[in-house]
C-alpha cells in the first residue's frame, strides 16, 4: 500500500513542477510537450501490451476514435469542457477495444502486429471517404473550456491545456506504474516468457491480452482526444499507418522498464523532430531514422534502462541486458 | 470415501501410436504414487491428461468425484490438481522471487485485489517460507535463465504448490540432476511438501528413487498398465522387470 501512496505522491509532485514549469516555458515548448504527452499517453499503452510480449501496429485505430469522438462531441452535441471531451474520447476508443480485444487476444507475434495494423488502414479507408467526417480533410475544433474556464487568450489556451494534459498524463503513468507493479501487472511480463506456465498457474493467457488490449485502447484515445484538442485539428491521417508506427518508434526508444521513460523519450522526440525539420526539412526523418538506430545500438532497452529501479513488477533485476535472446543451460548442468 | 483421483477407461492415440490405452487408476488421499516404464510408455502422456493438458479421445477423468475431463488446465489447476514438468517451466527473464510472487498472486488476484502490489506484507511473509521450505533463499534475486539445472527444477516445484494442491504431479523431478544430488533433491521436495495434505504423484525413471520415496507403483508399458501395487511388489514383477527395469532385484 506504501508503494500506490509513494507512486501517487510522486505523480502529484510531477504535475507542480511541471505546472511551475508551462508557466515559464516559452508558449513554442508548451504546445510540443503538451503534444509529446498525448502522444507519450499512446505509446504507454504500446508499453503495456510489450510486457506481455506484444506489439500494436495500429494504435492510430484508437488514437484516431478518441480524437474523433471528441470532435463529434464538440462540434455535434455542444460539448466545450475539455474533461468531458477527453473522457468521451477515452470511453469510446475502449469500447471499440473491448470489442476488437475477444478477436486479437489469441494471437501472437507478427500476426497481431499485422491484424492491428489491417484494422487501422480500414479506419483510415472508412474515415476517407466518410464526407460527413469532412473526408481527407477532416474538421477543425474550436478552444475547449476547462471546468467552466474560458480562457482569453491564444497563450491561456496552451497554458491551461498544457496543465490539464500534464494532470491526465501524471494520474496515467501513476495509475499504469501501479498496475506494472500489481500481481495483475506481473502476468503480463508472465505471459510474455511463458504461456504454458501461467496457463498452468491457474491464470488466462487470452485474458492477461485482451486485458493489456484495452488498456492501450483506453489510453490511445485519451492521447487522441488531447492531440486532436492540441492542434485543433481531426483528420484521417490519425488513423495512417505512419502515426502507428510513430507510437512503436516512440515506444522502442523509451523501453519498457520506466513509465516515466515514455515521457521523456516523447519529449526528446517531439524535439529532435521538431528541430530536425527546420534545420533538414529534406532529411529529417533520417535523423530520426539515425536517432533510433543509435538508441537500438547502445540502449537495446531504450532510455528506460538509465533509469532503472528493483521495483517489484518491474523488470529483472540481474538479467540479460541486451535485446539479444537469453541462452537457456542445458539440462545437464551440474 | 470418494477417492482423490479416478481415471476410467482412458484412451489417447497419436496417429497409429496409442499412448494411452485403457489407463484405470484410483487414487487415494494422501498415496505417494510412483509411475513408471520406459520412454513411451504413456506415463506423461497420462500427466497430461489429468492436467487438461490433452484431451482424451475416451474415458473420464474424476477428481473428488467430480467430472474434470477436457478442462483447460488453469481449470484443472483452479479444482486442486498442480503440476511440475519434466523441463522447468518457469519465467526465464524474471528473478526466482518474481516467479513465486506470481504463483503466490495468481489465484487470490480475483476482482480489485489483483491490483494490490506484488509485493505486499502477507506474500512476502509465504514467499519466505516458500523459499526455506524448498532452501531456494539464497537464489532469491537471481534470474531464472542464470540458474543451475537442478534449482530450476526445485523452482519449478515450489511454483507447483504455492497453493497446496490436492493432488500433486510431478513429471520426472531428478531428470537432467547429477546422480549425487537426485536423492537430497527428492529429500528437499518430500521435506517441502511433508504435511500439506498433497496427494503425489511423480513419474520417475531411477528405480531406487522410487522403492524410496513411493508407497505404491503403477508401471506402464506401450500405454498400457502392466503392474500396480506396493513398490516391492511393483518392482519385483517378473513382467516389470523385463519390460520396464531391465533388470533382476
Amino acid at each position: 500500500m506504501a508503494g500506490i501512496v509513494g507512486t501517487l505522491a510522486a505523480a502529484l509532485i510531477a504535475f507542480a513542477v511541471l505546472a511551475v514549469l508551462g508557466y515559464l516555458l516559452p508558449n513554442w515548448l508548451i504546445l510540443v510537450t503538451t503534444l509529446a504527452f498525448a502522444k507519450g499517453l499512446v505509446a504507454l499503452g504500446i508499453v503495456a501490451l510489450m510486457r506481455g510480449g506484444l506489439v500494436s501496429f495500429g494504435q492510430g485505430t484508437f488514437y484516431c476514435t478518441g480524437a474523433y469522438a471528441a470532435g463529434l462531441a464538440m462540434h455535434s452535441l455542444g460539448v466545450a469542457d475539455a474533461a468531458v471531451l477527453v473522457a468521451l474520447g477515452a470511453v469510446a476508443a475502449l469500447i471499440l477495444g473491448l470489442l476488437i480485444a475477444p478477436l486479437l487476444a489469441g494471437y501472437r507475434g507478427i500476426f497481431f502486429a499485422t491484424l492491428t495494423l489491417a484494422l487501422s488502414m480500414i479506419v483510415y479507408g472508412i474515415l476517407n471517404k466518410t464526407y460527413s467526417l469532412g473526408g481527407s480533410d477532416g474538421f477543425n475544433l474550436h478552444a475547449p473550456t476547462f471546468f467552466g474556464y474560458h480562457p482569453s487568450t491564444p497563450h491561456d489556451v496552451s497554458y491551461a491545456l498544457f496543465l490539464f494534459t500534464s494532470f491526465v498524463t501524471a494520474t496515467a503513468a501513476a495509475l499504469c506504474r501501479i498496475h506494472f507493479a500489481s500481481v495483475r501487472g506481473l502476468l503480463s511480463l508472465a505471459a510474455r516468457d511463458n504461456e504454458i506456465r501461467l496457463e498452468y498457474l491457474g491464470a488466462s493467457v487470452r485474458w492477461v491480452s485482451g486485458t493489456n488490449f484495452a488498456i492501450a485502447a483506453f489510453l490511445a484515445g485519451i492521447g487522441g482526444a488531447l492531440s486532436a484538442l492540441s492542434l485543433g485539428h481531426i483528420d484521417p491521417d490519425f488513423a495512417f499507418w505512419t502515426t502507428s508506427g510513430e507510437f512503436v518508434f516512440l515506444a522502442i526508444l523509451s523501453g519498457y522498464v520506466s513509465v516515466t521513460a515514455v515521457f521523456v523519450a516523447a519529449i526528446l522526440l517531439e524535439l529532435v523532430r521538431s528541430f530536425s525539420s527546420q534545420y533538414f526539412p529534406n532529411t529529417w526523418q533520417g535523423a530520426l531514422g539515425i536517432f533510433l538506430l543509435l538508441i537500438i545500438l547502445f540502449l537495446p532497452e531504450g532510455l528506460g534502462s538509465l533509469m532503472r529501479r528493483p521495483w517489484p513488477g518491474n523488470w529483472p533485476r540481474s538479467g540479460p541486458r541486451s535485446a539479444k535472446a537469453v541462452q537457456m543451460p542445458t539440462e545437464s548442468v551440474e | 470415501m470418494t477417492a482423490l483421483l479416478e481415471t476410467l477407461g482412458l484412451r489417447k492415440g497419436f496417429g497409429a501410436v496409442v499412448a494411452a490405452n485403457d489407463i484405470s487408476i484410483t487414487v487415494e488421499r494422501g498415496q505417494r504414487l510412483g509411475l513408471i516404464g520406459n520412454n513411451g510408455a504413456g506415463k506423461t502422456t497420462f500427466v497430461n491428461i489429468v492436467t487438461g493438458h490433452l484431451r482424451p479421445d475416451a474415458g473420464r477423468v474424476l477428481l473428488d468425484g467430480e467430472n474434470i475431463t477436457g478442462l483447460a488446465p488453469r481449470q484443472v489447476r483452479r479444482n486442486g490438481v498442480s503440476r511440475s514438468f519434466q523441463i522447468p517451466q518457469l519465467f526465464t527473464s524474471l528473478t526466482l522471487e518474481q516467479n513465486l510472487l506470481m504463483a503466490l498472486g495468481i489465484l487470490r488476484a480475483e476482482g480489485m485485489s489483483s491490483w494490490r502490489p506484488a509485493r505486499s506484507t502477507a506474500m512476502m511473509a509465504e514467499l519466505d517460507s516458500l523459499l526455506d521450505r524448498f532452501r531456494l533463499r539464497h537464489y532469491r534475486d537471481q534470474t531464472i535463465a542464470v540458474l543451475p539445472g537442478g534449482v530450476r527444477k526445485l523452482a519449478d516445484i515450489a511454483m507447483a504448490v504455492t497453493h497446496r494442491p490436492k493432488l500433486l504431479l510431478l513429471d520426472e523431478p531428478t531428470s537432467g540432476v547429477a546422480v549425487e544430488e537426485k536423492f537430497p533433491l527428492m529429500d528437499v521436495i518430500m521435506h517441502a511438501i511433508e504435511g500439506s495434505e498433497s496427494t503425489v504423484l511423480f513419474v520417475e525413471h531411477d528405480m531406487e528413487i522410487v522403492g524410496r520415496y513411493a508407497d505404491r507403483v503403477v508401471a506402464f508399458y506401450e500405454g498400457r498398465i502392466i503392474a500396480d501395487g506396493l513398490p516391492d511388489a511393483v518392482l519385483g514383477n517378473a513382467e516389470v522387470q523385463r519390460y520396464v527395469t531391465g533388470v533382476t532385484l
